[in-house]
């Protein structure tokens, strides 16, 4: 007879009985997870501080993350799986689609979740309600504006007919995301979702001290420990081919907190198990002032000074200024805080190595991973995962290099999860700045010179540290015109985390202080901001500081037109509310200009796309460029479709695969529209010109693809053979010289943000009223997510004006590092500018990160407006905005 | 070694208790976290867990001793959607803003209670209404004030061997409280400071005040001198009474969230607005 099947906890998920064999304090959300493949519940921090697990227990919402399996006993579960299948299900995901609610799709789950609660009592809730009851899910991506549209407005899409392809999908369509659908119901595949069922676990062992030597004991029987000496190539890696200072295991000394010394590889409840004996020694750990200081000890022996880099910009002579304004101003680390921590598994074969993971740049990780094996890079196949949030942070590896070492040293495939308090201490940050800056305008408010040093705390190894450097002189003085420019940053190395890349390459930073020189000036002039702005902005025509003659597409007065209407009704509320006497609220509007050069600075960053046209009608686009939430895939599908005559239902899509889809390149510096763009567009116009030349038929026939025929001018065309587009594009640049001088950008974005806000004067909080925005993008390919971008930038800007504060060992996790929850981010207005860039496709050019850079000064400005306080320590936390105000 | 306890009546519980003296376990919302952070730097800690939630004695909100009993299974959602006197609004008002909703369907207020953080939003609201804790073990049952069951920074008079029970409020007087949470952010928020006020008037004069303050002192603290101080005073002087009183038994600490010069004037301009003044 057969033995009893040991009992389980029984319970019903989504409506089916069901049982599952897992310890009782298992989390719900690790036994929906790991013991049924439900992974469309997210773990983002298993803290219950991010709400990407929520799931509803007996119709209540609930953080999966923090349920023991055994409270789930008997009682009804339901997760994004089965929920989306309901009626309100399909419901909400329709409105979130519409709405371009889901960007990177990882806090989407969890929102739809806790949608659900509130819409099964409430089908037609007010703004109210849904910040209450969605309140507790956080989103990096989309500013929340967005989902709250979607869940108010989502009893209107109750019984809607299942959306056909959209009639219209052409270039400036609000078409929906195409890869929205899998993250609605939970389908997408994110780094920790899927790996082969035999893989290892391996957990990165991690100093907890900023600075110490240390000694390694042995790990325990049935673990394997992976130390420097197991690495087969290079144990280093960096973003920079000539700087590849980030050992993938620490030899014997560990220069973060963080840092990674080992690794355990294992089954998976031995790995989490094990204990390593390891003998600190902690030793004088730098941060950038003490790096900084005379005959400070070096972090890296070869660097004197801890001096990584210097970038500067001199250009013109200073002409005598009537009024002056200088300002100092310190900033803190930021955390990307993407939901998703890092995951993945690499896998080797044969003399091969896969890496499926969460990453900003397959064609980087390639040859990282290539070098830390000392193996060929068309032998590394990267597969980036579905990905939850990057902004910069998911630019560098991660445990790509320790998973590569792991599985090819073991030869089975390996796995890992980064915890959410891992994934903090580990990763890089946004650099902390130390910024002077001063300037000056004539009587009549025209600015003469702009001088500015700035020091960014690059922590203890390279990664983005030069780009910062060089991308920060060439936008220091802002998107004016400058007589006169002296600029320097300087990347400093210290015993901090790595700062990397984050969402504007120190740009934001530089423009805090930028922009509250012009608020001092425009004062002291006698001239409204935002005309002291229009004054000096800077025009097609113009020439930067850089030398580099602007011929088109220089759209920020057209910014500031749009926005003067709003100005002016702004500030005449704020005058009207100070003037009725608020108590403790004072009422200000503030206004910032930015500009952002799309593109790496004055270095090539090609991209490639690819199409194809088989004999059977299908359509391939080979689309290498990762879409970490903003939209490429369906940007350069638009776009792609546009340029070929057929329909972007048409394309099947073969996404970021390093052994199937051309190099585009990474995801950052804002250029996938732009640089990638073009590249498909020409990709487009290629496979069109072939076809066309097969039909013999004239530059404007009609393409059409009916059920795999390919119809010309309605005419069915057979194909023999398969036919192919391939475009590329790198734009053009010149590197700079040594004072700067030369043509870092082929194009910039443009803005300018109005910020309107109260202070409470008594406990230093704000109130943030509105934003407007308005942007020249050159084009919007796709207004919605263009705007989503622009939600999501000024969501990030306001959490470093206002609460975002990294501190090493003590702000590693989301209830002590603050990111903005959804009653933070006010009412936005967005104006999309279109001044075509005649390089980019059908005139778009970037807008990721120039989305953030003019919130932060836009509410200092404000803040400034309402109280005279000048804000110099970021973020402005109550307690500092109160001493402000107290300096004035 | 895990342990996982789940007895099914109170008297198992405590004769578990009283051998084995494991974790109780309610909401999880405190003890998962706590979780996450202990296994961050190292291996995992071995769980030694009583999942409480069993226990049906220790559900519901009832009327008792013409005050009310609150269960230790009562979440924080029970608290906010209930029937309560006015001078339980702060309480009410504090079980909104703790976490989002998913914490507060789950989250017991005598685990935030038992947790004892400094900033736990509960405490303030309840010491203005002289709750008592109702421990109960294998030896008998006991009841504590809750100022005198909080004894420091995560730490209660609680014995190992002891489960908080119940939490009783005495008749609370006629008159509305209000709570005044300070944060960094709109939701999910830890309290730089919190207060929770409650004034009642008589013949248009204060007839007494009760004032508490969270997280300027390792306990949540009532103010009994500027209670006193307020005592027969003018509604209009209230505001003014409190501009210059001393808030003795604040000591409130610097930390990353504020200054301890920036709690005190916080926890001034709170204790005004809690009050209406």
């Amino acid at each position: 007879m057969n033995a009893q099947p040991p009992a389980g906890i029984a319970l019903s998920i989504n409506g089916e009985a069901t049982s599952i064999m897992a310890p009782p304090a298992t989390r719900l959300s690790a036994a929906l997870r790991d013991s049924l493949g439900l992974t469309g519940t997210k773990t983002g921090c298993d803290a219950g501080d991010c709400g990407a697990c929520t799931v509803l227990l007996d119709g209540a919402q609930v953080c999966a993350c923090m349920v023991p399996l055994a409270q789930a006993e008997g009682r009804a579960v339901t997760t994004i799986e089965g929920f989306s299948a309901t009626r309100w299900g399909r419901a909400l995901g329709a409105s979130f689609l519409a709405h371009g609610a889901a960007q990177c799709g990882i806090c989407t789950p969890g929102m739809v979740m806790a949608a659900a609660e509130l819409l099964a009592e409430t089908p037609a809730p007010d703004e109210a309600a849904v910040e209450a009851a969605l309140g507790g899910v956080l989103c990096r991506c989309t500013g929340y504006r967005a989902i709250t549209e979607a869940v108010l407005a989502a009893h209107r899409f109750l019984d809607a007919p299942p959306a056909p392809a959209p009639e219209d999908d052409a270039v400036g369509a609000r078409l929906a995301r195409i890869d929205g659908p899998e993250k609605l119901d939970g389908s997408a595949l994110y780094g920790a979702d899927t790996a082969p069922a035999d893989a290892l676990w391996l957990r990165p062992i991690r100093s907890p001290h900023a600075h110490a030597r240390f000694r390694l004991g042995a790990a325990p029987p049935g673990v394997t420990l992976l130390t420097a000496a197991d690495v087969p190539g290079r144990n280093g890696f960096g973003i920079y081919p000539h700087i590849k200072d980030q050992p993938v295991f620490c030899a014997h000394t560990a220069l973060y907190r963080g840092d990674c010394v080992a690794a355990l590889v294992g089954a998976r409840e031995a790995v989490l198990a094990a204990e390593l004996p390891i003998e600190w020694e902690p030793l004088p750990a730098l941060d950038m002032a003490a790096a900084r200081a005379p005959g400070a000890p070096l972090v890296h022996a070869h660097l004197p000074g801890n001096v990584l880099t210097t970038g500067r910009v001199i250009s013109g002579t200073p002409a005598t200024a009537t009024h002056s304004a200088d300002i100092a101003i310190r900033t803190g680390f930021v955390e990307h805080a993407y939901i998703e921590p890092e995951a993945g598994y690499a896998e080797r074969i044969g003399d091969q190595i896969k890496i499926f993971a969460s990453t900003q740049a397959p064609y980087m990780d390639r040859e990282e991973v290539a070098g830390v094996l000392g193996i060929p890079q068309e032998d590394v196949r990267i597969i980036p995962s579905a990905c939850g949030g990057g902004f910069g942070g998911k630019l560098d590896v991660s445990l790509q290099p320790m998973l590569a070492v792991a599985a090819w040293k073991l030869g089975r495939p390996v796995r890992a999860v980064y915890g959410r308090p891992e994934s903090m201490a580990a990763s890089t940050k946004r650099h902390p700045a130390r910024i002077q800056a001063r300037a000056g305008c004539d009587a009549q408010g025209r600015l003469t010179h702009f001088d500015f040093e700035g020091d960014y705390d690059t922590g203890a190894y390279a990664s983005w540290g030069p780009t910062v450097a060089g991308r920060v002189p060439v936008h220091a003085s802002g998107p004016y015109r400058v007589p006169a420019v002296r600029a320097q940053a300087r990347a400093i190395h210290s015993h901090n985390p790595p700062s990397g890349a984050f969402r504007g390459f120190g740009v934001p930073q530089a423009a805090i202080a930028q922009e509250a020189l012009w608020d001092m000036l425009a004062d002291k002039a006698g001239l409204d901001r935002l005309e002291f702005r229009a004054l000096n902005a800077l025009r097609a025509g113009d020439t930067s500081a850089t030398g580099q003659r602007l011929e088109h597409s220089v759209g920020l007065l057209a910014c500031l037109d749009a926005l003067r209407p709003r100005w002016r009704e702004l500030r005449a509320a704020a005058a009207a509310a100070n003037a009725a006497g608020g108590g403790a609220l004072r009422h200000g509007v503030g206004v910032a200009c930015m500009w952002y050069g799309i593109g790496n600075t004055g270095m090539s960053n090609p991209s490639t796309m690819r199409l194809s046209l088989a004999p059977d009608g299908r359509l391939e686009f080979r689309n290498g460029a990762v879409d970490i939430g903003q939209g490429s895939s369906t940007v350069l599908a638009q776009i792609a479709a546009q340029a070929l005559g057929l329909r972007v239902a048409d394309l099947h899509h073969i996404n970021g695969d390093t052994f199937l889809t051309p190099d585009a390149g990474k995801t950052s510096a804002s250029r996938q529209s732009f640089v990638s763009g073009r590249a498909a567009m020409e990709a487009g116009l290629a496979l069109r010109a072939a076809i066309l030349r097969r039909a013999n038929a004239g530059p404007d026939a009609a393409l059409e693809l009916r059920q795999g025929v390919l119809l010309v001018d309605g005419a069915a065309l057979a194909l023999s053979e398969t036919l192919h587009g391939e475009g590329s594009f790198d734009p053009p640049t010149i590197p700079l010289d040594a004072n700067g001088q030369g043509i870092p950008y082929a194009c910039y974005g443009f803005a300018a943000q109005i910020a309107a806000l109260a202070v409470d004067t008594r406990l230093g909080t704000i109130h943030m009223q509105r934003i407007v925005a308005a942007h020249d993008v050159g084009r919007a390919i796709n207004p919605t997510l263009v705007e989503g971008q622009i939600h999501g930038g000024i969501a990030q800007g306001l959490g470093l004006a206002l609460m975002e504060e990294y501190i090493p060992g003590r702000t590693e996790n989301l209830h002590d590092y603050l990111i903005p929850s959804m009653g933070d981010v006010p009412e936005i207005e967005t104006f999309l500018i279109e001044d075509p860039e005649p390089l980019g496709p059908y005139g778009a050019k970037g807008v990721g990160e120039p989305a953030l850079v003019a919130t932060a000064p836009a509410i200092f400005s404000a803040i400034r407006d309402a109280t005279g306080a000048v804000i110099t320590r970021v973020p402005a936390l109550p307690y500092r905005v109160l001493e402000a105000i107290a300096r004035v | 070694m895990d342990r996982y306890f789940r007895p099914r009546s109170l008297a198992e519980a405590l004769d578990i208790l009283a051998e084995h003296t494991p974790r109780p376990l309610a909401g999880g919302t405190d003890l998962y976290p706590a979780l996450t952070g202990a296994e961050a730097w190292g291996p995992r800690p071995a769980l030694d867990w009583m999942d409480i939630s069993g226990l049906s004695a220790l559900h519901g909100i009832e009327a008792a001793e013409g005050g009310l009993r609150i269960g230790a299974l009562v979440s924080w959602t029970q608290i906010a959607t209930a029937a309560l006197p006015p001078a339980l609004a702060a309480l009410q008002q504090a079980a909104r803003q703790v976490g989002g909703r998913q914490v507060q369907n789950r989250g017991t207020l005598l685990g935030n209670l038992c947790n004892a953080s400094p900033a736990a939003d509960g405490v303030p609201p309840l010491l203005i209404l002289d709750a008592e804790i109702e421990l109960a073990s294998a030896a008998g049952t006991r009841r504590l004030r809750l100022g005198d069951f909080l004894r420091g920074n995560r730490a209660t008079a609680r014995r190992p061997d002891e489960l908080a029970v119940a939490l009783h409020i005495p008749p609370p007087p006629e008159a509305e409280s209000r709570f005044e949470k300070l944060g960094t952010r709109r939701q999910l928020v830890i309290s730089i400071v919190m207060v929770a006020g409650l004034l009642r008037l008589e013949a248009g004069r204060v007839a007494e005040a009760r004032i508490a303050v969270g997280a300027c002192s390792a306990v949540a603290r009532r103010l009994p001198g500027l209670e006193a101080a307020l005592r027969g005073a003018a509604p209009g002087d209230v505001a003014g009474i409190i501009g210059g009183a001393t808030l003795d038994p604040l000591t409130p600490i610097a930390d990353i969230r504020g200054t301890a010069e920036y709690r005190l004037s916080a926890a001034r301009t709170l204790v005004a607005r809690s009050l209406g003044a």
